[in-house]
């Protein structure tokens, strides 16, 4: 029978999270249809990070290590997975819906003329197809969508699967050769920036947000050190990166980001539609806002009415008393 | 140099959505128009518009989609974009992004002499962000997704540099002239339309092209929507915590989520 591949993400010798998640959605799939679940990594200098695959659940590991795949570029990276799937004729291939999984599956998805869904939060097989649950309309609406015939490729959400831990088995890698020599590549990766340190809104466990409460820049000072003491990482509202007083990589919500932390404090945040579409899918929801109708608080699983001046720091207080 | 900008018409974001029997409509609450540019496309149209600007030629905006789209190219035109076009067909109609794609590339390919098309990320409504590279790969142009600059571009050398803004940073790429491109909106900063600009748009006649026109047919839709619906409603149940003080009500929260095992 057909197996499950993966399309693992590796960054500095190790697969990334998003990755591990897909590895762990992969495993469950694999196990329910009785077939071998196969990872395919690529980069360069990867021995490591492909041998430590196996630990996370794969049964057999393909690797391709290569100078032109030392950076991400889809015109390298897609026609080698395209042909791997070709050739080895998967049921089922997934990867995670990062900006380099999205590429990667389009990709693939166009070349080989199959059936691509994107950004799944749960997957159930039906027969041999895999019925997923996807967010549409902003997160406003979900959708049940499958990919009746041929190959299906799904890319995977962050933070929806459960992440598959390592028991520390490694195995023999079959390498293989590159698809696309330099030559022929019409891309060039002439640098790279780094963001700034921070806990990723996407990737954070905790999230703590500031709105329009918060009346300035200076106002996500306390929201900022909720967020520090916890570990966790500061979103915001749109009206508030509209207005200027944070950085646009900070907005939650329909056109900022979809996130889904295990607990999400909202500081004067309203609640308004578009933001609800970022965040309701939040674990658990904590609500403070000075006015007491505000819609955020119809979806918090608790709720401060008060001024968040005075409560952010108090919670700050209490969690630095608590946990140390 | 053409440039051409692919959209779409979507649901305004301030839209609340019903299903009913598996049908989505919507209406919009706030009074304005339930129906936009999707606001995605706003940021690659506004680059579109400054393409034209920067090294002349037209931004020509072109969608496929049912014949009320019409309006979201007149905002395009509103705002700065010389030429529009709608691709609408019934016999195109309920395609995947893959037929859309292919659609948009036959399109693309009798405009002719386009060297850049410019994507929005993804569009609000389906959110599967895939046209792009199905376009890109349609046409056999380079793909450059989520970009958050277009840093220089050469069009009588044929070159592009641009930043494409990954999870953990901005990765400077070069690349060969033509290109598809899907921006984010860290790109810019959308202008609005003029009052000319709006006059103009109300005025003019938006050509049409059918399938015929494009020479594609209508291919089956590989991936099968099977059930649109509601979000489960959420915790109703919420907990309003009070106390005497503030630190009161600080120390019941933190006892609540340690409870909860999230902190």
């Amino acid at each position: 029978m057909k197996g499950v591949f993966v399309w693992l993400e590796q960054r500095d010798g190790a697969i990334s999270t998003i990755s591990r998640e897909v590895l762990g959605a992969g495993r469950t799939l694999a196990d329910q249809m009785g077939v071998d679940l196969t990872a395919v990594i690529f980069g360069h200098n990867i021995g490591d990070a492909a041998a430590s695959a196996f630990g996370f659940g794969a049964n057999a590991v393909i690797g391709c290590d290569d100078e032109t795949l030392s950076d991400f570029r889809v015109e390298a990276y897609g026609p080698l997975l395209a042909k791997l799937a070709q050739e080895r004729q998967p049921a089922i291939l997934l990867m995670g819906a990062s900006t380099r999984g999205r590429d990667i599956a389009g990709w693939v998805a166009a070349d080989l003329d199959a059936g691509q869904i994107s950004d799944a939060i749960k997957l159930e097989l039906d027969g041999g197809v895999v019925k997923a649950t996807r967010p549409v309309f902003a997160g406003k609406l979900l959708s049940d969508v499958l990919v009746p015939s041929g190959l299906q490729i799904i890319t995977l959400r962050s933070r929806a699967f459960p992440t598959a831990e390592s028991n520390g088995q490694t195995g023999e890698v079959e390498w293989v050769g590159a698809a696309i020599s330099e030559a022929d590549l019409t891309t060039k990766v002439v640098g790279f920036e780094s963001s700034e340190g921070g806990v990723s809104l996407t990737d954070a466990k905790i999230i703590v947000s500031g709105g329009r409460g918060v009346g300035g820049p200076e106002g996500f000072k306390p929201v900022a050190e909720l967020a520090e003491a916890l570990g966790g990482a500061l979103g915001a509202s749109r009206a508030t990166v509209d207005a200027g007083w944070i950085p646009y990589e900070h907005q939650v919500g329909q056109t900022g980001k979809t996130v889904s932390p295990d607990l999400y404090i909202a500081c004067g945040i309203s609640g308004a539609i578009q933001h609800q579409a970022g965040m309701r899918t939040a674990k658990i929801i904590v609500a403070i806002n000075k006015d007491a109708d505000a819609p955020i608080f119809k979806l918090a699983s608790y709720g401060i009415v008060g001024d968040l001046f005075q409560v952010a720091p108090a919670i700050t207080a209490e969690v630095k008393k608590r946990l140390g | 140099m053409k440039v051409v900008v692919c959209i779409k018409q979507t649901p305004s974001t301030t839209a609340v959505l019903t299903v009913q029997n598996g049908e989505v409509s919507w209406s919009d609450p706030s009074g304005d128009k339930p129906n936009v540019l999707n606001p995605w496309d706003e940021y690659a149209v506004e680059e579109a518009i400054k393409l034209q600007e920067a090294h002349g030629g037209t931004a020509v905006a072109l969608t496929a989609g049912p014949p009320e789209s019409q309006e979201a190219l007149k905002t395009c035109l509103a705002m700065g974009c010389g030429e529009a076009i709608l691709l609408s067909d019934p016999a195109l109609a309920g395609s995947d992004s893959r037929g859309t794609g292919k659609a948009l590339a036959a399109a693309i390919n009798k405009i002719g002499e386009a060297k850049v098309a410019l994507f929005g990320k993804q569009a609000i409504d389906g959110d599967t962000g895939q046209t792009p590279m199905q376009v890109a790969r349609a046409l056999g142009w380079t793909p450059l997704t989520f970009v958050a600059s277009i840093r220089e571009i050469d069009p009588a050398a044929g070159t592009i540099t641009v930043e494409r803004l990954l999870e953990e940073g901005r990765q400077i790429v070069t690349a060969q002239l033509p290109v598809v491109i899907s921006v984010v909106k860290e790109i810019n900063e959308p202008r609005y339309p003029s009052f000319m600009g709006i006059r103009k748009a109300n005025r003019a006649t938006i050509p049409t092209w059918g399938a015929a026109d494009l020479g594609v047919s209508m291919e089956p839709s590989k991936v099968d929507w099977a059930k649109v619906y509601a979000l489960p409603t959420r915790a109703a149940n919420t907990e309003i915590i009070t106390g005497d003080s503030v630190a009161e009500q600080a120390r019941t929260l933190v006892d609540r989520l340690l409870e909860e095992k999230v902190l």
